[in-house]
């Protein structure tokens, strides 16, 4: 999980200013991920040299707020339609990708469940694929090996399950967007899945 | 019609609502499936989402509202109640998780009657169910009735009923029910192995662990088929893949 990716998600709900992305990141993160501010400024600067956000004037507080660009929104829709890589993913990065799904407008959240879970699905047939091919009994230190990454991947599964159920019975509205950027939600509210809608 | 290079399965555009009017259910709705010689295809979705009723109609135990089901080239509608019965009981095995033995037949019985009923002879269709019960580990235990098996046994006794002589279709619904992980994994290696032997197979579960045994996952919800994983390469590029 990249901070960058969490302050452009944030930014899609609106401009906001350094000490703001902060304290909205803990928030959507449930403070599992502190971030010092330095952080957030340092990455900042990095999006704005590369185009996917724009500083905009200072306000008369001396707070300079930052907006995302297209190409930034561009660069965060990629992001939430692509599957994290079970090889070299961080640790909670689909947590809190999801949980940044739920409150950032336009963002069809049960898709990104489905992404996840057909990929991990793709991931634990490998893993299984393996292990009928090493069917050996000196095979079997290497077959607990991959038990470990079967398991953990199952694991992921249901608690991706467990997710889709409960979007289903409980689908919460984002916070207010104060300045949104002209999202595709309609009325700042997480739109309803549509049957195969971005397939 | 002619059905798909080497389907076995055919599935088109199937429909299956119960009820009429305002309270008709949809359970299924536009499913279109095909599945070839030697390919297992597990079908995931949450309760409600159609992934039994898919079943039974492949297995023509149920009948479709719209659509068409082929299996082994021959449309199950066009087929008079006998024929339906007879392609059942000789292209067809069905795995449940109730395993419907008959508590008063021995294990080599309950293999040997869907063959009986078929017309083979006593003693050929005890040979054949023999030979099943070899194939999923039990060559000494056929004159066992069911209660003198454990789970894991008696599901395999179910599974050698499914699979005894020569089924081409392989059709299976949480076949490893309560079992522990290791003995359901001993009734899915057998499944899979039959599979690879050029049978044809639809596996009904909610366990990705079981499901990753499949060729292909596909993913219903509300009646609708939303996604599929692509089929799997062979195990060398797996290897390579996975930098072991």
């Amino acid at each position: 999980m990249s901070i960058r990716h969490g302050l452009l998600a944030l930014l899609e709900r609106g401009q906001m200013y350094g000490y703001q992305l902060r304290a909205s990141f803990e928030e959507s993160t449930g403070s599992t991920w502190p971030l010092n501010i330095g952080q957030v400024y340092t990455t900042l600067a990095r999006l704005e040299r590369d185009g996917l956000v724009r500083s905009l004037p200072e306000s008369e507080a001396g707070q300079r707020p930052y907006e995302i660009t297209d190409a930034g929104r561009a660069d965060l829709t990629l992001w939430f339609a692509t599957p994290v890589s079970r090889t070299d993913r961080p640790r909670d990065e689909l947590a809190i990708k999801l949980a940044l799904a739920l409150t950032t407008p336009g963002v069809d959240v049960r898709s990104v469940v489905q992404t996840q879970r057909a990929a991990t699905i793709r991931t634990l047939q490998e893993l299984t694929r393996l292990k009928y091919a090493s069917d050996r009994p000196e095979d079997l230190p290497w077959r607990l090996v991959l038990d470990a990454m079967v398991f953990q991947a199952e694991a992921e599964v249901r608690w991706l399950d467990h997710c889709e159920s409960s979007l289903v019975r409980h689908r919460p509205t984002p916070p207010g967007a104060p300045g949104s950027a002209g999202s595709a939600a309609p009325e700042g509210t997480v739109p309803r899945t549509d049957e195969g809608a971005r397939r | 019609m002619t059905t798909a290079d080497g389907a076995v399965l055919e599935v088109r555009d199937v429909h299956r609502t119960h009820g009429a009017g305002p309270a008709a259910v949809h359970a299924l709705r536009g499913v279109s499936l095909t599945v070839r010689a030697g390919e297992l295809v597990a079908v995931m979705g949450p309760s409600g989402s159609g992934k039994s009723t898919l079943l039974a109609l492949a297995g023509g135990l149920d009948g479709p509202s719209a659509g068409e089901i082929h299996v082994d080239g021959q449309r199950l509608g066009a087929l008079d109640r006998r024929r339906l019965a007879q392609l059942r009981r000789r292209r067809i095995g069905y795995i449940f998780q109730n395993l419907n033995l008959i508590a008063s037949l021995t294990a080599v019985e309950n293999v040997a009657l869907p063959l009986e009923l078929d017309g083979t002879g006593a003693r050929p269709a005890r040979r054949l169910a023999l030979d099943a019960l070899a194939e999923v580990g039990l060559p000494e235990l056929g004159d066992r009735f069911p209660d003198q098996l454990s789970g894991g046994q008696q599901q395999r006794v179910a599974i050698a009923r499914a699979l005894v002589g020569e089924r081409r279709l392989v059709l299976a619904d949480e076949p490893t029910g309560a079992l522990d992980s290791q003995t359901g994994e001993a009734v899915l290696h057998l499944l899979r192995r039959r599979i690879d032997a050029g049978a044809a197979g639809v596996l009904v579960t909610h366990e990705a662990r079981h499901a990753a045994w499949a060729d292909r996952v596909i993913f219903l919800r509300d009646g609708v088929l939303v996604d599929s994983t692509a089929p799997l390469g062979d195990v060398a590029q797996l290897l390579t893949g996975s930098g072991r």
